[in-house]
C-alpha cells in the first residue's frame, strides 16, 4: 500500500498535511479572537477589519501571494525583522503554511463568528450575575457553546489550506520537499510528459482527505451539538 | 436592608424609583411597562442608570455620585431569571456549582445537599437542562442562585413562563426561601396572588415610579392602590388553621371568626395567608340567614373607592381588612358609607388554592 505512492508523491502528501495542520493550528486562536471581536464588540474600524479579514477571499490568490512576498520576504518590512531573529518564511514550508493560513482565515472566522452570534447573550449575562468575569464567562459559557462552529471552521480552513495553490506558488515557489504541496505537485506532474499517473494518484489522495475531513467535522459537530443540546 | 434610588431616562420613559426593602421577600408589583424589570436589572448591574445609589446594608453596589459602579460579576447576587437561563452544556450539578466557583472562599454559603433537598432536585443532578421540564428548570435555577453565596437574591417573574400546575409546584419553594434563608429577596411580579402569598413587603410601581410601599396586608387592602386594575383587587388575611373536618373542609380562625375553606395542607396551629378576591365577596346590611355560603365576616365600612364603573369597598372586620367589589347601583341600594356596619360573605369554594400560602411560625 505504501509503495502505491512514489517518494516524490509521498513528500507532497506529507508536506501538505504538515502545512495545513500548522496553518490551522497557528491561526485558530487569532481566528477565535477576531470572530469574537467582530461578533460582540463595536469599535472604530470594525468594518475595515472585517474587510481586511475577507480580502483573501476576494482578491486573486496570486495578488495575495505577491503581497505576502513583499511583506514577509527576506527584504520585506516584516520578513527582514523576523529573518534577523531566525524566522524565515520565503521559499520555506513555513511560508507555505503562512500563505495557506491567510487564504483560509476568512472561512474560519466566518464559521466561528456565526456560531458566536448564535450564543444567547442572556446566558452570558446569567454567568456574569453568578460572579464570572467577562474572561471566565467567555471560557465557561461562550467558548463551549461555540465549539461546533470552531470545529467546523477549523476543518473548513484545513481543507482550504490543503488545496491552496495560487498564493503559495507565488510566495514560496514550487520547491520539491520544501514547498511542493499536493496542488503544486499535481501542477508540476502535468507539466512533464508521463506525469498524468502521478497526478491522478494525488488527485485521489486529495479527494480522500477532503472526504475524511468533512466526515470528521460532521461527527465532531454532532457530538458537540448533542452535548450542548442537553442529551 | 436594601436601599434603591434610581433615575434613568429612556426614549419616552423615565424611571424615577426610590424604595427600601427590609429583610424578607420584597415584591416589586406593577403592570408590564411600569419599570419593575428595569429596576431589578439596575440592581443586578445589567443596566447602568444615569444616576442613583443601590446598597444592601453596607454593601454598596452603585453610587453614581461617588462614581462607583460595580460590574455585574462583582455584585454577589443570585439572579433567578424568568426563562431560567441554565447553561445547556453543563449538567444540573455543574450548573448548581457554577456560582460557587467564583464566590469568595470565605463567603457564607448554603449547603449543597440541603438546597438539593429543599428543591427536590436530587434525581436531576446528572442530567442536562435540555432534558428537564419547565418547572424542573426553574427549581434548578433557584438552586443555582442560592448556591452562589449571594448577598441578595433577585427574581424576575420566575413563574410567569410556567402553567398553573408548575406555578403551584414552585410557589412553596419561594415561601420556604423567604422563611428559611437569611438572604433578602427582591421579586418582580404582576400577579396579585403571588404578592399575597410571598410578599413581606410590597413596592407598587406605576409608570416608572414607586407609588406605594408597605406590608403586604396593608398595601393589598388599600383600595387606592390597584396596579393591576379593579378586577385583580383582593385583600390578604393572615389566619391560623383550627382543624380539618371530615367533610374535607378546613376551619380557620380569622381573628375569632370561623372561616371555612377547601382542605389545605397545613397542620392545625399553623398560620396561613389567604387572599380573598374582591369580586368573590358579597355584602349584606343584615346578618344573612338560610344562605349556602359558610363564611360571614362582620365589620364596618372603612372606605369606598369608585373604580372602573364599580365600587371597591374596604371593610374592617375582626379578621382584618377585606375588599369587596360591587356595582355602584348595589352600593346605593345598600346605602353604604364609611362607618356603616356590614356583613361580608365569602363563598368557601371561591378561594383558589393558589391564593393560600404558608407562613413560618415566627413572623
Amino acid at each position: 500500500m505504501l509503495d502505491w505512492l512514489g517518494p516524490e508523491e509521498w513528500a507532497a502528501v506529507r508536506l501538505s498535511l504538515r502545512v495545513a495542520f500548522w496553518a490551522v493550528a497557528a491561526s485558530l486562536p487569532l481566528g477565535i479572537f477576531t470572530a469574537y471581536a467582530l461578533a460582540r464588540w463595536s469599535f472604530p474600524g470594525k468594518q475595515l477589519l472585517n474587510g481586511i479579514v475577507h480580502l483573501p477571499l476576494i482578491l486573486p490568490p496570486v495578488v495575495t501571494g505577491y503581497m505576502l512576498l513583499l511583506t514577509f520576504g527576506v527584504k520585506g518590512p516584516v520578513g527582514s525583522v523576523l529573518h534577523d531573529i531566525g524566522i524565515t518564511f520565503a521559499f520555506r514550508w513555513t511560508g507555505a503554511a503562512l500563505a495557506a493560513g491567510v487564504m483560509a482565515f476568512p472561512l474560519m472566522v466566518r464559521a466561528i463568528r456565526l456560531s458566536i452570534e448564535a450564543v444567547d447573550v442572556k446566558l452570558e449575562q446569567a454567568g456574569a450575575t453568578l460572579g464570572a468575569s467577562p474572561f471566565w464567562v467567555f471560557l465557561t459559557v461562550t467558548l463551549p457553546m461555540t465549539l461546533p462552529g470552531i470545529v467546523a471552521g477549523a476543518i473548513l480552513a484545513f481543507a482550504k489550506a490543503m488545496g491552496e495553490f495560487g498564493a503559495t506558488i507565488t510566495f514560496v515557489s514550487n520547491i520539491p520537499g520544501q514547498t511542493r504541496t499536493i496542488p503544486s505537485a499535481i501542477y508540476a506532474f502535468l507539466q512533464v510528459p508521463g506525469g498524468e499517473g502521478s497526478a491522478m494518484k494525488l488527485v485521489l489522495v486529495s479527494v480522500a482527505v477532503a472526504m475524511a475531513a468533512l466526515l470528521m467535522s460532521e461527527i465532531l459537530a454532532r457530538r458537540v451539538a448533542d452535548r450542548v443540546g442537553g442529551k | 436592608m436594601l436601599s434603591v434610588d434610581l433615575h434613568h431616562a429612556f426614549a419616552g420613559f423615565t424611571l424615577d424609583a426610590r424604595f427600601e426593602a427590609p429583610p424578607g421577600l420584597t415584591v416589586l408589583f406593577g403592570a408590564s411597562g411600569s419599570g419593575k424589570t428595569t429596576v431589578i436589572n439596575a440592581v443586578a448591574g445589567l443596566l447602568m442608570p444615569d444616576r442613583g445609589r443601590i446598597a444592601a446594608g453596607d454593601w454598596v453596589l452603585l453610587d453614581t455620585e461617588r462614581k462607583l459602579r460595580l460590574k455585574p460579576h462583582q455584585r454577589r447576587l443570585g439572579y433567578i431569571f424568568q426563562d431560567a437561563r441554565l447553561f445547556p452544556h453543563l449538567t444540573v450539578k455543574q450548573n448548581l456549582n457554577y456560582g460557587a466557583w467564583f464566590a469568595p472562599k470565605d463567603a457564607p454559603r448554603e449547603d449543597m445537599g440541603q438546597v438539593v433537598d429543599l428543591l427536590g432536585i436530587g434525581p436531576l443532578l446528572d442530567r442536562r437542562p435540555g432534558a428537564l421540564s419547565g418547572g424542573e428548570k426553574q427549581r434548578v435555577a433557584i438552586g443555582r442562585a442560592l448556591l452562589s453565596a449571594p448577598k441578595l437574591i433577585l427574581a424576575d417573574e420566575p413563574l410567569s413562563a410556567l402553567d398553573e400546575t408548575r406555578k403551584a409546584e414552585i410557589l412553596p419553594y419561594f415561601e420556604r426561601l423567604r422563611d428559611e434563608v437569611a438572604v433578602p429577596i427582591l421579586y418582580v411580579s404582576h400577579s396579585a396572588s403571588e404578592v399575597a402569598r410571598l410578599a413581606t413587603t410590597v413596592v407598587v410601581m406605576e409608570g416608572g415610579k414607586v407609588v406605594r410601599q408597605g406590608a403586604a396586608a396593608e398595601v393589598l387592602g388599600d383600595p387606592d392602590v390597584l396596579p393591576m386594575g379593579a378586577r385583580e383587587a383582593g385583600a390578604v388575611l393572615t389566619v391560623s388553621v383550627k382543624r380539618h373536618h371530615a367533610d374535607g373542609l378546613t376551619e380557620l380562625d380569622a381573628g375569632g371568626a370561623p372561616l371555612f375553606l377547601p382542605h389545605i395542607a397545613q397542620a392545625p396551629g399553623q398560620k396561613v395567608r389567604v387572599r380573598i378576591a374582591a369580586h368573590d365577596v358579597i355584602l349584606s346590611r343584615s346578618r344573612p340567614e338560610g344562605l349556602s355560603a359558610l363564611n360571614i365576616l362582620s365589620g364596618v365600612v372603612h372606605q369606598m373607592q369608585p373604580h372602573e364603573g364599580a365600587v371597591i369597598v374596604a371593610i374592617d372586620t375582626q379578621a382584618g381588612r377585606v375588599l369587596a367589589r360591587i356595582t355602584g347601583r348595589s352600593a346605593q341600594a345598600l346605602d353604604l358609607a364609611p362607618g356603616v356596619a356590614i356583613h361580608a360573605i365569602v363563598k368557601t369554594v371561591a378561594v383558589a388554592s393558589s391564593d393560600i400560602g404558608a407562613v413560618a411560625a415566627q413572623p
